[in-house]
């Protein structure tokens, strides 16, 4: 059963991939999306906004963070994480 | 050296969404200055300017074009698609590797700095969209027009105040003279009209409140306008070569600074860059028949300016035509003398002389032939654009017609 947290960001995504919300599965990787660095940048400046979280990520060191971006379903465990981490 | 002719032209002002809406506008002498548009305008003391109104950018841009792009670099995207288009030209292969693009901007993407601040200062945010780099470089609007018409030679912005435009558009003009490019685009793109932007310039006390009347007795100060044009600097044997329409030679250009003062502009420095530009293009004084002045509505521009051209001209000077479109379209700063070049091209194209409208009362300091308040019907050979920025840097181009 998807969150409201997922589905806002699978919002986020589909509106980025500019695909249909139904066409976004949770397995799905970044790179299947379509999305490039600056894509990226653009959709978690967006989730940044809608949950008042900052992410934790620099596109110098992608690797070097805790936060998951190897797929759809690891960005939403990512942000759920923040999410639940404000209250 | 090679000769240097213009074969496209491309404009979104507040006069029209292109070349020809803004010819007409000018023919008409129709004035677009009207009740600024903007958040917080009620704060501001000045609150009229010249906007583009209605400007779609979907209607006009990709999506990856608007993400990355401040209003500036849009203005100058779609003026730079009208002028290639225009031209007929594709850029591929060689020519794609050496034509290039150099746009004057002042404020570059001032109302994408105004917006992020706004957001980190007033409204307490702590961060700011991902592309505010990318929309509020200067070399933006260059860097938007390369990328999207494929263009990989030099590309520049140049960024000299009120004097952007016509420093583009002669750095443009020597680069194919000397033969470094066969091809440039270049002009001039604004849009500082925001809160802070006029904020900022109510500071100077040199804007009016209630209107542009230059060279007029009752003028009291320049109003802001926004938009961009480009235009297609291109060889003249390679332009003869394909057939290209030509809309003008551009004949010399010449630029100086007063070396004085950072706002009183210096009669001997405008004089020095006209005189200039006739020099490069081997031309006498007498055979200039109109002059697209700087006329800025202030009282110091229009009084200093016409104290050059008599210095210049001597008793020619009573024989030409100057106006000042800025009455019209406004200030553009740093697209300004991209959109007036855009008269000189109608005074020597189409045979027609573009206004200055709001003249009221003749000043016994600027008593030359204005062009009051409607266009004029006149055949005109040579023609002069000026523009004299803050700082004291003059730039002046000089056209002809082929």
């Amino acid at each position: 059963m998807a969150s409201a947290v997922a589905d806002e960001i699978i919002a986020i995504i589909a509106r980025q991939a500019m695909l249909d919300a139904r066409e976004v599965r949770l397995d799905m990787t970044l790179d299947e999306l379509g999305f490039d660095s600056l894509v990226l940048v653009e959709a978690l400046f967006a989730i940044e906004e809608k949950f008042d979280v900052t992410v934790p990520y620099n596109a110098n060191e992608p690797d070097e963070t805790d936060f998951d971006i190897s797929s759809v379903g690891a960005v939403i465990a990512g942000v759920e994480a923040l999410v639940a981490a404000k209250v | 050296m090679a000769r240097v002719v213009i074969t496209g032209a491309g404009s979104i002002n507040p006069l029209g969404r292109n070349v020809a809406e803004t010819w007409a506008a000018m023919q008409a002498g129709r004035c677009a200055i009207g009740p600024l548009e903007f958040r917080d305008v009620e704060r501001l003391s000045v609150k009229i300017g010249a906007q583009v109104h209605g400007f779609v950018p979907e209607d006009h841009l990709s999506r990856a074009e608007i993400g990355f792009s401040d209003r500036f670099a849009q203005f100058a995207l779609v003026s730079a698609r009208q002028a290639v288009a225009q031209a007929g030209l594709v850029f591929e292969g060689e020519l794609a590797d050496r034509a290039g693009v150099v746009i004057g901007t002042a404020g570059g993407g001032l109302t994408t700095s105004d917006e992020a601040y706004r957001a980190v200062y007033a409204e307490g945010k702590n961060r700011v969209h991902p592309f505010v780099v990318p929309r509020l470089m200067h070399n933006a609007a260059a860097s938007q027009i390369s990328i999207a018409l494929g263009l990989r030679g030099p590309t520049l912005a140049v960024s000299t105040a009120c004097a952007g435009s016509n420093h583009a558009m002669g750095l443009a003009f020597q680069m194919v003279r000397s033969g470094a490019t066969p091809v440039m685009l270049a002009g001039g793109a604004e849009a500082m009209l925001c809160f802070g932007g006029i904020k900022a310039w109510e500071g100077l006390r040199v804007m009016s409140a209630d209107g542009c009347r230059p060279f007029s007795a009752d003028r009291n100060g320049l109003v802001q306008g926004e938009g961009a044009a480009v235009f297609v600097f291109e060889e003249y044997d390679r332009a003869r070569a394909r057939g290209a329409q030509i809309l003008a030679e551009v004949a010399g250009f010449a630029m100086g600074a007063d070396a004085g003062d950072m706002l009183t502009p210096s009669v001997a420095g405008a004089a020095r860059a006209m005189a200039g530009a006739l020099a490069d293009a081997r031309l006498a004084p007498e055979a200039v028949g109109y002059i697209n002045a700087h006329g800025t509505a202030t009282a110091a521009n229009d009084r200093s300016e016409c104290a050059a051209v008599r210095q210049v001209f001597g008793a020619h000077a009573d024989r030409l035509m100057i106006s000042s479109t800025k009455s019209m379209h406004g200030h553009l700063i740093g697209a300004t003398g991209a959109v007036e070049l855009l008269a000189c091209l109608m005074a020597l194209g189409e045979g027609v002389i573009a206004p200055t409208v709001g003249y009221r009362v003749p000043d016994p300091d600027c008593a030359l032939d204005v062009v009051p308040n409607e266009a004029r019907q006149a055949r005109v050979d040579v023609v002069l654009s000026n523009a004299f920025a803050f700082g004291g840097l003059n730039a002046v181009l000089a056209l002809t017609r082929v």
